[in-house]
C-alpha cells in the first residue's frame, strides 16, 4: 500500500489542468530540504487558515540596504529547514527578455545557494528568488553578481521599475519604453539600492494609453507614450478591412469616445483631429489601417497607488507632453525635484501621491515649475477655496 | 578577498532580444492574431516575428525553468520573454515551428493563450506561501480559479478582455485595485494588542500615525496604545508598523470580490474596480465559494455585455443596480462608501433603474 501523504491540502492543488505551483514545490521537495519544509508549512497553513511567517527580519548583503527581505517561519520546530527562507529581489532586463544561456545561469546560482524555487516574476516586476539562508545570501549575491544579475529594491526606495515590451514587438509604441526602463534603472542604481526616502517609489513605463504594464495603477511616476497631430490612416488598409466583412462602423466609428471618426459612403475614414483624445480603441482594433501620429513623447502621471494609508489613486497628469530622448535629462530633473520635494515634506510612509493630496496639487506644481493645464483635471474645482500667492495681489 | 561588483544594474535587454527584435526596433508595422494565443507582427521592412504566449504558475522551480529553456533553444533560437501578467513567451520567426511548439509545451502541461478577449493569466501576490501580513492565499485561489476559467484563457470568445488579480491584503503589492476582477484578502476584527511586546519593540507615535481613521491613541501609563475598536476597519497597517499588533484571524479573515476596474485608456478613462462582494470565507484549499461566485460573475458578464465591452464598461452602461439584480449579489450597507471620498460616489440624480 502506497505511503498516506502527508500534505493532502497541498496534494488537493497538484490537481486540475492549470499548471501548479503545488507541483513546482513539490517537485523541488524532492531534492531540496528548505523547499520540502516550505510545503510542509504551507500545508499547515491551509490546516490553520493562516499564515505563519514572522513579521519581518533585517537582512541584507555588503553595501546595500534593500534587495532582499528577510523571512522567518513562526513555526521553526516543525520546519527547521524553512526556518530562515529569505528571498532574494533581482532586477530583470527591461521587457522580462532572456537568453537561455543567462536563464540557466540564474538557475544554477539559485539551485546552489537557495531553495530553488522562484517566481518569475514578482509584482514589481524583479526575478524572485525565494527561500534562502542569512549565511548564504552574500555568496548568492556574489555569484549572481558573477552571473551579470544585479539586485532589485526593497523598503523605501526606488524600486525596480518596470516596462512594457514596447518597440521590440508592438506597433504602438510611441517611446522607447524599455530603453527609458534601462536608462533610469542604471541612472538611479544608488537610489534603487539604498533606501532612505519616506516610502517606497515606482516607476513603470509603458508604450502607449494600453498601459500593459498597469503603470497608471501600479507606479508613483507612470510615463506613458503618447503623441500629439493627427492619427496616420491608411484608406487602402481600410478599404481592405471593410472588404473582409469587418465592421468598421459598428467596431470603431460608434465606438469612438469622442465622436472624431466617420466614415463615407465610399469606404473613407474621416478623422477630426482636434476631437481625437488618443485613446487607442481605434488603432487597437484596426493596427493594419491607423498608426499614431508622428510627434512622439509621453505624458508623466504621477501618485498612482494602491489603498493603504490613505486610499487607492490612480495617476495625475502632471507632464502632459514630454519628448523622450536619450539620455532623458528632462525626466530625469523632475524626478530629482520630486524626490527631494517628498523626501523634505512627506511622512514616514507617506508615498507621494498622499503628500500631493494633503499638500495640495496647486502648490506641487508650482513648486516643481510646472505649468497648470486643463490636461490635468476632468473639471476645474466647483468650490471657491482657492490660493492667492503674495506676489498675486497687491 | 575581492571585492564584489555593486551598482551596475540588470543585463540590457538588447543582449536578450532575438535578433528579429533588435534589427526591428521600433519599426513594427501591425499585427494579428493568428489564433488564440498566437500572434504575428510584422515590420515595416517585411520581416515576421511569431509568439506564442503561454501559462505559467508563476511559482516555477528551476527545473521547470531549465525545461522550458529546452523548448526555446529547439524552437526559438534560445530566446524567450515573460509577460506583465506572468505568462511566458516564445518568439519565433519560423512559422513552421508554431505548431510543433505548441504540441511540445501542451505535453508538458503549459495551456496557450491569453491574447484578445480572453481571461490571461491571473496578477498575484505571495500569500501564505511567502508573506507574513497575509489574509489569504494567493497561490492556491489563483490555481483553483484557473482550473475553472481555463477554457477562457485559451479561447477569445468574452466580450472583451478580463483581467483577474488577487492581493493578500489591503497593502496589494498585486495592486489589484484596477482589475475587471480583483480578489482581496480580508480582516474583520481589529487587531490584538500585546501590551509587553509592543512596549519593547514599538514605536508608539509611529503606531498611531500609520492609522488612516485615528482609531489608535497612546496609551502613556503603560507606553502602549489603545484602540477604538467603532473606528477600526481591520485595514492592517497597524501591524506592518508594530509587529506587536497581530490582526490574523483564522475564524474571521476571508477574500471580497471587487469588480470593473481597467488601466487603458481604450474608450474610457481607467477605473477603480468597486466593491461586489464583501465577505467570502478562507475555505483551503480550493476556495469553492469564491471560485464560483467569481465564474458567476464572468458568466454574466459574458451573456449580457456588448461585444468589446470591458467589466466596468458594462456596468456603466447597465447600471450597478442592474449589475446586482442580473449577478444576484445582494446588496448591503457595506457597499455604500464611508472612507475619505464617499460623497463622491452617492447619487445626485432622482434618475435610476428599477
Amino acid at each position: 500500500m502506497a505511503e498516506e501523504s502527508k500534505t493532502p491540502l497541498v496534494d488537493e492543488l497538484e490537481k486540475g489542468s492549470w499548471p501548479s505551483f503545488a507541483k513546482e514545490m513539490k517537485r523541488r521537495a524532492k531534492k531540496n530540504a528548505a523547499a520540502k519544509d516550505l510545503v510542509g508549512q504551507l500545508e499547515l497553513s491551509y490546516e490553520e487558515k493562516k499564515v505563519h511567517w514572522k513579521h519581518g527580519g533585517v537582512v541584507g548583503v555588503r553595501g546595500y540596504g534593500g534587495g532582499v527581505i528577510g523571512r522567518y517561519s513562526d513555526v521553526p520546530e516543525q520546519f527547521p529547514n524553512a526556518a530562515e527562507f529569505h528571498t532574494m529581489r533581482v532586477n530583470q532586463p527591461s521587457g522580462w527578455f532572456y537568453t537561455t544561456d543567462v536563464l540557466r545561469k540564474l538557475c544554477d546560482v539559485w539551485e546552489q545557494y537557495g531553495s530553488g524555487l522562484t517566481n518569475m516574476h514578482g509584482s514589481t516586476g524583479d526575478i524572485i528568488l525565494l527561500g534562502t539562508q542569512t549565511a548564504k545570501i552574500q555568496d548568492a549575491f556574489n555569484a549572481l553578481s558573477e552571473a551579470g544579475f544585479d539586485l532589485g529594491g526593497s523598503g523605501s526606495d526606488l524600486r525596480t521599475p518596470s516596462a512594457c515590451v514596447g518597440p521590440a514587438r508592438c506597433e504602438f509604441a510611441c517611446i522607447d519604453s524599455l530603453g527609458i526602463c534601462h536608462d533610469v534603472t542604471t541612472t538611479f542604481q544608488n537610489e534603487i539600492h539604498r533606501p532612505m526616502w519616506p516610502y517606497k517609489f515606482k516607476i513603470k513605463v509603458a508604450g502607449c494609453a494600453n498601459d500593459c504594464v498597469a503603470s497608471v495603477a501600479r507606479s508613483d511616476l507612470a510615463i506613458i507614450g503618447t503623441w500629439k497631430g493627427a492619427l496616420r490612416i491608411d484608406q487602402e488598409a481600410v478599404k481592405a478591412y471593410i472588404a473582409a466583412d469587418f465592421d468598421v462602423k459598428g467596431e470603431v466609428v460608434d465606438k469612438c469616445p469622442t465622436k472624431a471618426l466617420s466614415l463615407g459612403r465610399d469606404g473613407t475614414l474621416a478623422l477630426a483631429a482636434e476631437d481625437c483624445k488618443r485613446c487607442m480603441h481605434c488603432l487597437n482594433n484596426m493596427p493594419k489601417a491607423i498608426r499614431p501620429g508622428t510627434e512622439k513623447g509621453a505624458t508623466i502621471m504621477l501618485g498612482g497607488k494602491a489603498p493603504i494609508v490613505r486610499g487607492a489613486y490612480l495617476s495625475w497628469v502632471i507632464v502632459p507632453f514630454m519628448k523622450m530622448e536619450p539620455p532623458y535629462d528632462e525626466l530625469k530633473e523632475l524626478l530629482g525635484k520630486i524626490w527631494e520635494w517628498w523626501d523634505e515634506h512627506g511622512k514616514s510612509r507617506e508615498r507621494v501621491g498622499e503628500l500631493v493630496d494633503r499638500m495640495g496639487m496647486g502648490r506641487f506644481l508650482r513648486e516643481m515649475g510646472l505649468e497648470p493645464s486643463p490636461a490635468m483635471v476632468f473639471a476645474p474645482r466647483s468650490n471657491p477655496y482657492y490660493f492667492w500667492q503674495p506676489d498675486e495681489v497687491k | 578577498m575581492t571585492d564584489v561588483r555593486t551598482d551596475f544594474g540588470p543585463p540590457s535587454f538588447k543582449d536578450m532580444m532575438p535578433p528579429v527584435m533588435a534589427e526591428n526596433y521600433g519599426k513594427w508595422a501591425y499585427h494579428e492574431t493568428l489564433q488564440p494565443g498566437v500572434l504575428k507582427h510584422v515590420s515595416e521592412t517585411g520581416a515576421a516575428v511569431y509568439t506564442v504566449r503561454v501559462g505559467s504558475p508563476r511559482l516555477m522551480a528551476i527545473d521547470t525553468i531549465r525545461e522550458i529553456c529546452d523548448v526555446a533553444d529547439s524552437f526559438c533560437d534560445g530566446h524567450l520573454r515573460f509577460t506583465s501578467r506572468h505568462n511566458i513567451e516564445f518568439l519565433l520567426t519560423d512559422a513552421n515551428k508554431i505548431q510543433p511548439l505548441i504540441a511540445e509545451v501542451k505535453k508538458a502541461g503549459f495551456p496557450v493563450g491569453g491574447t484578445g478577449n480572453s481571461i490571461s493569466n491571473i496578477v498575484h501576490t505571495q500569500g501564505w506561501i511567502h508573506c507574513h501580513s497575509a489574509a489569504t492565499d494567493a497561490s492556491a485561489l489563483v490555481k483553483s480559479i484557473m482550473d475553472e476559467v481555463q477554457p477562457y484563457f485559451e479561447s477569445m470568445t468574452l466580450p472583451a478582455k478580463v483581467r483577474i488579480a488577487v492581493a493578500c491584503c489591503l497593502n496589494m503589492c498585486g495592486a489589484v485595485h484596477c482589475s475587471d476582477l480583483a480578489i482581496v484578502g480580508i480582516h474583520r476584527k481589529p487587531p490584538k494588542v500585546d501590551a509587553d511586546r509592543l512596549a519593547k519593540t514599538c514605536e508608539v507615535p509611529n503606531i498611531v500615525a500609520a492609522c488612516p481613521t485615528a482609531a489608535i491613541r497612546p496609551n502613556p501609563k503603560e507606553k502602549g496604545v489603545i484602540i477604538n475598536e467603532e473606528r477600526c476597519m481591520y485595514c492592517g497597517n497597524c501591524y506592518t508598523v508594530c509587529p506587536a499588533m497581530p490582526i490574523a484571524d483564522p475564524e474571521n479573515d476571508g477574500v471580497a470580490i471587487f469588480v470593473g476596474g481597467k488601466v487603458s485608456n481604450a474608450r474610457s478613462a481607467p477605473m477603480f474596480s468597486r466593491l461586489a462582494i464583501p465577505y467570502l470565507p478562507n475555505n483551503p484549499p480550493r476556495w469553492p465559494e469564491t471560485v464560483e461566485a467569481i465564474k458567476g460573475i464572468i458568466d454574466v458578464y459574458a451573456k449580457h455585455a456588448h461585444k468589446g465591452e470591458r467589466m466596468g464598461e458594462w456596468i456603466e452602461r447597465v447600471g450597478w443596480e442592474s449589475f446586482f439584480r442580473l449577478t444576484g449579489i445582494p446588496f448591503t450597507d457595506k457597499h455604500i462608501d464611508d472612507f475619505r471620498f464617499a460623497p463622491t460616489t452617492f447619487r445626485t440624480s432622482a434618475a435610476f433603474k428599477w
